[in-house]
């Protein structure tokens, strides 16, 4: 079905840049982007490039999620510091992300680290909710057997906040592998001298189309890796549950 | 009464849950006692409090007032040799039932020869064989509640507290579950107190019967029953029984009304 898909939507593309009468450098035709592309791998840009999201990408992913679930953990585990802390992480999500990557480009610098805050900080949010709707979804008579058995802090946090949480905290990081690439790219389109991001503003500087065609293609195949292998990783550690649910 | 001969014991248990106004009385002096080896189940109508006393007696909450014995000492605190069943079978989805039973052996830190042996023998005296990998999802009502009491009883605990074990089971697998109990019982001896809100199953079942009152829940009979066993569940339809099953509802609608 996907193959399919993908050709239907190539067939339509082709048609469109050879029947539509617009220039080259607004919709380049399939081929031209292909060639662009080969290119690109061959000369060995393309892959620099990609490598240099991908780590930035996977800083700010493992940054943004180990932070998260850290807070998101003691928020969930005490209403003081619920109380205290949640008007500021309201207040911080209230505030464009794209409207301070400058900000934060100036306080980190050009080179990978602000990227990885600037993904760090895009992940954050979701992964935090989930943590503490994760934690706090644990049944009370799941806590009270666990009480009834003795069970040590590290045990009831090991055999059942842990498993417990699992579910939904997944469902945090599925969202957050995408996000992070966003973050990641929008770092590097405020300024930066590597990533996709990058190659996209050196293309559209030069009129290169064909190879902001070819940055957007690798981002998109970073970020549906990313979600693929997440989705994997779900479906090894979440056997137990029912399997009915659609696969995506 | 002899005091030494209580396994556990309530004195006086008072219990007000904290609310907006005044707060919610649920239990007012409750005093029972349990001797080794015996049988009782406690009945009321629901909402009166039951599920609370049991898990007092568990140590799992704290009363407003009075104390718990169990073994001559006053409980603080949860007792690896009392076992709890919960109202639904509240295993662990992510644990296959082998290793939802295991998992008191687990916390306590028992080697995995030793683990292995007993919760063998508990998969077959529960008749679980062939379920042992199947997850909690995959097993009917009784089956998962048979995992429950196989946990509860795989460190052999020295009483078992039972809430409703059978409440959310239809009425056959019910029967059936509660003559496995006596089964299990009768093979392994050892105390169990079960909370029940069917009148029937608790005349069957057990050697005394507890009744409690509306909330706030006071103790207003308790009934030994002398039927010798091994009792059947043809008994239900003996004279004896119905007036002794007549007793316990009579006790209840008064105080109902
Ligand atoms: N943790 C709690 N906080 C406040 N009220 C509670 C709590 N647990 C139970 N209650 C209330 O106490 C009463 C008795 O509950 P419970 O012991 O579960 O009764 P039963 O098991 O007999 O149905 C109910 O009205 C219930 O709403
Ligand atoms: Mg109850």
């Amino acid at each position: 079905m996907i193959p399919i898909a993908i050709g239907f939507a190539l067939l339509l593309w082709e048609l469109a840049s050879r029947w539509s009468g617009l220039p080259a450098f607004i919709l380049p035709s399939p081929a031209a982007v292909f060639n662009r592309t080969v290119r690109a791998i061959q000369d060995g840009t393309l892959i620099r490039h990609t490598l240099a999201t991908l780590i930035e990408v996977l800083g700010g992913l493992i940054l943004g999620t180990v932070s998260a679930i850290i807070l998101g953990y003691g928020l969930a585990k005490s209403r003081t510091v619920e109380r205290f802390l949640s008007p500021y992480i309201v207040a911080s999500q209230s505030i464009p992300i794209v409207a301070i990557a400058p900000l934060l480009v100036i306080w980190f610098g050009p080179g990978r680290l602000s990227k990885i805050m600037i993904s760090a900080l895009i992940v954050f949010f979701p992964i935090l909710i989930n943590t503490i709707v994760g934690i706090r979804s644990v049944p009370d008579d799941l806590r009270d057997l666990m009480r009834s058995l003795l069970a040590t802090r590290w045990q009831i946090f090991s055999r059942l906040e842990v498993p417990a949480a699992m579910p939904v905290l997944l469902g945090g990081l599925k969202v957050g592998a995408t996000l992070s690439v966003i973050g990641a790219v929008v770092g590097e389109l405020v300024g930066a001298n590597e990533g996709l991001g990058f190659l996209i503003n050196i293309g559209r500087g030069v009129y290169d189309t064909t190879l902001v065609y070819t940055a957007v293609i690798a981002l998109v195949a970073l970020a549906m890796t990313l979600f693929s292998l997440v989705v994997l990783l779900e479906r090894h550690l979440l056997a137990w549950r029912d399997t009915g649910e659609p696969k995506l | 009464m002899n005091p030494t001969q209580d396994l556990l014991r309530a004195d006086n248990i008072s219990l007000t849950f904290p609310n907006g106004n005044g707060g919610l009385h649920v239990l007012d002096s409750i005093s029972l006692e349990v001797s080794p080896d015996e049988f009782v189940c406690i009945v009321g109508p629901s909402g009166c409090g039951k599920t609370s006393l049991l898990r007092i007696l568990a140590g799992l909450l704290e009363p407003s007032s009075g104390q718990v014995v169990f073994s001559g000492e006053r409980l603080a605190r949860p007792q690896r040799r009392i076992g709890f069943v919960f109202q639904q079978a509240n295993l662990m989805p992510w644990r296959t039932a082998h290793n939802n039973i295991c998992l008191p052996l687990e916390l306590a830190g028992i080697a995995r020869e030793e683990k292995q042996d007993r919760s063998r023998s508990l998969i077959e005296l529960m008749g679980l064989q062939g379920f042992e990998e199947m997850y909690p999802r995959d097993l009917s009502g009784g089956m998962a509640q048979r995992v429950a009491i196989g946990r509860a009883l795989v460190h052999e605990p020295d009483v078992l507290l039972l809430d409703e074990p059978f409440g959310s089971l239809d009425a056959l697998t019910r029967e059936r579950m509660g003559e496995e109990l006596l089964r299990i019982w009768k093979a392994h001896r050892g105390t169990l107190l079960m909370v029940t809100h069917s009148i029937p199953e608790a005349v069957l079942l057990a050697d005394r019967v507890i009744v409690l009152s509306e909330r706030p829940a006071r103790v207003v009979l308790n009934l030994e029953i002398p039927i010798p066993r091994p009792r059947s569940i043809d008994l239900t339809y003996t004279e004896e029984f119905g007036s002794l099953a007549a007793q316990i509802r009579g006790e209840i609608r008064v105080n109902v009304d």
